[in-house]
């Protein structure tokens, strides 16, 4: 199949390679010389890594906890059927379609104290630059994740909240007892694809704060451009991005056991 | 999509839900403030930008800024992306729909094995692979062309598309296959008379979807490219920050400019894209 091997040359064969290059030193110039573990004891005694990887994890975790809340309410908002529902759905969606550049682009000139709406350094400040990171991926993700809790929340079968109205269950009810409960695959799907984005934002943080104030938000892909193509450190850039393929295949096989995605099943199925 | 299906009324859908509604309306707040600021911005003369609101609409709206932006290599930078979108699209597509209907007409190891490896393909994060793609295309001499800007991107785009593509064709109905085989159809004739016809809402999921990533891609084009020749619209954007500097009225109005063409396919093919995308999470 010309599809698997041009997958496999492109996708697979880097990840391979980027274990092999973990273990040399190359400076983009000529061919990369085997340095052994150098790259991986540099690894466990940086500090910026470190520092880089609590910053990763907390943004992840905000960012997980803010675009869930919002994409799930939101998302069950928008399964009903009634036509302004509809149209502010689409409203709504309108953020996906604008690139990260873009997106981090018109935050990083609204957020620009000499210009924009508000009229501090939100970026200068620690806080301020990560809550900025958390709302524009929010801003730019929710409409995505809305959308899958949308088709999740009209996948739950009639019958139930039919049941639950006879039973007396008033709305609030119905929400906590059958809604959120019927969603878990959707939201395990979601999580996961949430978190594993995440790990990926790296236009936000080039563009917004270039890892900044200081090495405040270096997130780890930021650091790992910074070491490979500011620094020229490829192996160890390597080093990280390795890091970073362990961090982000764990958490597909998690998707990928959650979900029964590998079980073959059709969407459909149970209809 | 919705249409194929019965109409189904909830029966809590009539009675008014308050403080969802009022959620909503903040969530449209938090979409639209940003966008209107964005659009009035870009009309604003630059010198009366600074210091001034940003929510308040221009006084005297100008065009000069969309003006700066054009004169600036936006076409250019526009038309390679076109370009890049639609190969990426094409290669895609070609190596796609033969895979999904492999991985769901066979039952063999090789190709549940190969069903496997993009499912963990969706997880490899780009930035994890661009030290080695780096070097890889290097070596094939292609740094500083538009190929090493298509081919990583349809191979990235290649994981999710899979999924999509399976999804859809398992909803084909098996007496469907049958009825063909009894006619003795190829593996091949079936692919065109039946799967493709069959599968086309979710054949033109992935084309949105992934002309979508092709246009809105970052990471490669910076990484791979480097003179002015190659250089898509996401790096142009990029370039403009230090090119317009303190003038950003203009960066705004390239940001909007940007965004029109998308903006229009969505408009057109909103049905596909969101309703393919929804089918995504599963159940």
């Amino acid at each position: 199949m010309p599809g698997v091997v041009f997958f496999a040359f492109f996708a697979v064969a880097p990840m391979v390679l980027a274990v092999y290059l973990s273990f040399t030193t190359w400076n983009g110039l000529g061919d990369p010389k085997p340095v052994g573990l150098a790259n991986w004891q540099k690894l466990l005694h940086d500090d910026r890594l470190t520092q880089s990887l609590t910053v990763t994890v907390l943004l992840t975790v905000t960012s997980w906890a803010f675009q869930t809340v919002v994409s799930l309410l939101l998302g069950v908002w928008a399964a009903g059927r009634q036509r302004n529902r509809a149209i502010l759905s689409a409203i709504f969606f309108v953020p996906f379609l604008l690139s990260s550049t873009a997106i981090a682009l018109l935050f990083y000139a609204l957020l620009d104290p000499n210009f924009g709406v508000i009229h501090q350094d939100t970026l200068g400040s620690t806080s301020g630059a990560f809550l900025a990171i958390v709302f524009v991926g929010g801003w730019q993700f929710i409409p995505f994740h809305t959308l899958i809790y949308q088709g999740g929340a009209r996948q739950i079968p009639e019958v139930l909240y039919q049941a639950a109205a006879i039973d007396g269950a008033g709305r609030y009810r119905q929400f906590f007892s059958i809604t959120l409960p019927q969603l878990r695959n959707t939201a395990t799907t979601s999580s996961v694809l949430m978190i594993v984005g995440s790990l990926t934002y790296f236009e936000t943080v080039l563009i917004l704060t270039q890892g900044g104030p200081g090495t405040d938000t270096a997130i780890l892909p930021y650091l790992m451009y910074e070491a490979g193509f500011k620094s020229y450190d490829f192996g160890y850039a390597s080093a990280i991005a390795t890091f970073l393929v362990v961090a982000a295949t764990a958490l597909s096989l998690v998707l990928v056991r959650l979900t029964g995605f590998g079980a073959m099943r059709s969407t459909r199925e149970g209809m | 999509m919705e249409e194929q299906r019965p109409r189904r009324r909830r029966h809590w859908s009539r009675r008014p839900n308050p403080l969802a509604g009022l959620g909503s309306l903040l969530w449209l707040a938090v979409v639209i403030v940003p966008i209107y600021a964005m659009i009035s911005a870009s009309l604003t003369r630059q010198d009366k930008a600074l210091g001034n609101n940003a929510l308040k609409p221009p006084t005297d709206p100008t065009f000069a800024n969309y003006n700066t932006v054009l004169h600036n290599g936006f076409g250019h930078f526009l038309a390679n992306t076109a370009l890049v979108a639609a190969a990426v699209v094409g290669i895609v597509l070609v190596l796609c729909v033969p895979l999904a209907y492999v991985a769901v007409r066979t039952r063999t190891i090789w190709s549940s094995a190969a069903f496997r490896l993009f499912l963990l393909g969706v997880a490899i994060p780009a930035q994890a692979v661009v030290v080695p793609l780096y070097l890889m295309i290097a070596k094939l001499n292609l740094y500083d062309s538009l190929l090493a800007v298509i081919l990583p991107t349809a191979a990235f785009a290649m994981p999710v598309s899979v999924l999509i593509l399976t999804g859809t064709l398992r909803d084909i109905s098996e007496d469907l296959y049958e009825a063909m085989a009894l006619d003795g159809a190829s593996a091949t004739r079936m692919l065109f008379q039946l799967v493709i016809p069959l599968a086309k809402g979710g054949i033109s999921t992935v084309v949105i979807y992934t002309a979508l990533q092709a246009w809105n891609g970052f990471l490669f084009p910076l990484i791979f490219t480097q003179s002015d020749g190659p250089r898509v619209l996401t790096l142009g954007l990029f370039n403009y920050v230090s090119q317009f500097g303190v003038n950003i009225p203009a960066l705004l109005a390239s940001v909007v400019l940007s965004g029109i063409p998308i903006f229009a396919v969505y408009l057109v093919a909103r049905r596909a894209l969101v309703g393919g995308l929804m089918g995504v999470g599963g159940k």
